[in-house]
């Protein structure tokens, strides 16, 4: 039996390895992935800018002296913009501390038989579709916060977002951006905490236990391990964030009752975001209006591929102290 | 500075597994004590005992009483936080936090502990750990770069600067060479030769010529078998304990026979 078995292949050369096959294909696979997508938004791209062609500018590439809405495509689109801009960065703000907090609570504070299910509900929230959070915050939170809108007009009305916009007076339904504002702050507040526990969870023990043996108390140990180890983490949980407020349609748009651009956030009828301005618009627009609204879609992938941009360059200065070499 | 540490019948349990039993010790201040054994018996946990840091494993608990110079650090009301400014730490791994530069990374405790200094105070408090550790000399000129960015010899004697930089009473090093090279590893028992002028040093360690080279006294400890507790053995003087043991497991075990 002995003679008849043989030894085990050996590799022949020095430059052909085991598995280099399976190395080859899969790297081809991540570069075609990598440049499908590339490819993709590309089209994107060039699809938004031709239809958009119109708006821009119109004595150019239409047969009109200006868009429909307004004397200018730039008066139609930056209130829309400013808007927009204006929810989704409230919105942030609001979520962000939140998020940070539930997320530090799951991971370092709550025992694990309460961390677990938090987590479950937590993730559970993410699911739930954005026309239940438009419904809900139209009919149930909207109403709700009227006299707080009121009571922050009158006590703190000297700060213009909070004062009356001009013609109007404080809601009597609600229906404000700040209160898309907050729809919007609990719509992402499930990814951001999701992904800021599992950052944090992620901090090395061994750096965890050098801030205790130094005696740093558990808050201490988090500002001095946790939080630095999370930071480049922690903006693009924002980022992420952020890019679903902007780009979120049903809710702002069952939510908000719009109008012109204004200050106030407390006011009805006023403010508008770009995607509930495409959503409540598209279905009957044609020609110059249509032109309209996929210009102002272009605007919106712009400032998202910028916040991207920012957020990526936030990430990058603190490379070297970041703990990844 | 340089506390005695004295455990009377201490027990480490992990929920309700008994991972070490019954230790009493007694260890001098200014000495440097060596704890050794198989994998498995107990060392780490009964030394992370010593300062509390078993309390950070969900279920560990402590039965028995941990004397620090007079003081029981399991007296009730205790604060583990403050045994741990009293008694630092050194991990297996390196460990510098990787988001501080090699000055913050010595200066860590004191900003922990709210210490205003101006900078030449800084400056000294930060040259005087590193020269402690045997490390100013390499690092003078690299201050402000990542405390990560050093080898790993470098990196561990960082540690090492940033324990003696809040001027601990006990020093507690757990296998501290086992992820070095063999010079590194040199420079770190020189290194430990001097902190016992200042210092009460306890080492783990699985090197027994390391132990036999840096310590005083010596501590066996060992398991019956699996799920069994881990226990002391014999603790006496560290040249008992290589050429002239009392007790058969420590006579087969520094003779290499099993472990
Ligand atoms: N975090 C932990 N949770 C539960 N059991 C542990 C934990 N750490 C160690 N143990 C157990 O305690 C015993 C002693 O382990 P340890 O102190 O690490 O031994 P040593 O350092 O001597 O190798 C082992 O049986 C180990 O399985
Ligand atoms: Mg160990």
């Amino acid at each position: 039996m002995n003679s008849t078995r043989t030894a085990p292949e050996r590799p022949r050369g020095l430059t052909v390895k085991n598995g280099a096959a399976g190395d080859k294909v899969f790297s081809g696979l991540t570069l075609a992935a990598g440049v499908t997508i590339l490819v993709v938004l590309a089209f994107v791209a060039i699809f938004l800018t031709i239809e958009s062609l119109p708006a821009l500018s119109p004595s150019l590439f239409s047969d009109q002296d200006s868009i429909d809405s307004a004397d200018s495509f730039w008066d139609y689109v930056w209130p829309l913009m400013a808007g927009t801009v204006m929810a989704s960065a409230i919105a942030i703000l609001l979520a962000t501390p939140v998020a940070i907090g539930i997320g530090l609570y799951i991971s370092h504070y709550a025992p694990r038989r309460i961390a677990t299910p938090v987590g479950y509900v937590i993730d559970l929230l993410a699911a739930i579709p954005s026309v239940v959070y438009g419904a809900w915050g139209m009919t149930f939170l909207a109403p709700l916060l009227v006299p707080i809108y009121q009571w922050l007009n009158t006590y703190l009305g000297w700060i213009p977002l909070f004062a009356e916009a001009e013609g109007a007076s404080v809601t009597s339904t609600g229906r404000t951006l700040l209160t898309a504002s907050i729809v919007l702050a609990v719509m992402v507040l499930p990814i951001a905490t999701s992904l800021c526990r599992e950052i944090f969870l992620q901090t090395p023990k061994l750096h965890q236990e050098a801030a205790q043996a130094l005696g740093a108390t558990r808050w201490e140990m988090i500002k001095m391990t946790v939080f630095p180890f999370a930071r480049a983490g922690i903006v693009s949980a924002v980022m992420l964030a952020l890019g679903r407020a902007l780009g979120e349609t049903m809710a702002v748009t069952m939510v908000l009752s719009p109008g012109v651009f204004s200050l106030s956030l407390i006011t009805s009828g006023r403010n508008g975001t770009i995607p509930a301005e495409i959503a409540l618009n598209f279905p009957e627009a044609f020609g110059m209006r249509q032109a309209e609204l996929i210009a102002a879609g272009l605007m919106l992938f712009i400032i998202t591929l910028l916040v991207n941009m920012t957020a990526r360059w936030i990430v990058s200065r603190h490379k070297e102290f970041s703990g990844a070499n | 500075m340089s506390k005695s540490i004295t455990a009377e019948d201490l027990n480490v349990y992990y929920g309700d597994f008994r991972a070490v039993a019954d230790v009493n010790i007694e260890i001098a201040p200014r000495s440097v004590t060596a704890f050794i054994g198989p994998s498995g018996c107990g060392k780490t946990t009964f030394l992370r005992s010593l300062n509390r840091m078993h309390e950070e494993v969900p279920g560990a608990r402590v039965k028995g009483d941990l004397y620090l110079d007079d003081d029981n650090i399991y007296a009730p009301g205790v604060d583990p936080v403050t045994v741990r400014s009293m008694v630092g730490m050194v991990f297996q791994r390196p460990n510098p936090f990787p988001t501080m530069s090699v000055r913050e990374n010595v200066l860590a405790g004191h900003k922990l502990n709210g210490t205003r200094m101006s900078k030449s105070e800084a400056d000294d408090i930060v040259e005087k750990a590193l020269r402690g550790a045997n490390l100013f000399n390499e690092v003078k000129d690299r201050m402000d770069r990542p405390g990560s960015g050093l080898s790993g010899g470098q990196q561990q004697r960082l540690c090492i600067a940033r324990t003696v930089a809040v001027e601990p009473d006990v020093i507690l090093m757990d296998e501290p060479c086992s992820a070095l090279d063999p010079i590194s590893t040199l420079a770190i028992e020189d290194l430990i030769a001097d902190l016992k002028e200042d210092y009460t040093v306890v080492i783990v360690t699985h090197n027994m010529q390391q132990a036999a080279r840096v310590s005083e006294k010596t501590a066996f400890f060992n398991i019956a078998g699996v799920g069994e507790p881990g226990k002391m053995v014999e603790y006496d003087q560290t040249s008992v304990i290589f050429n002239n043991p009392s007790n058969e497991q420590t006579e087969r075990y520094v003779a290499g026979k099993f472990g």
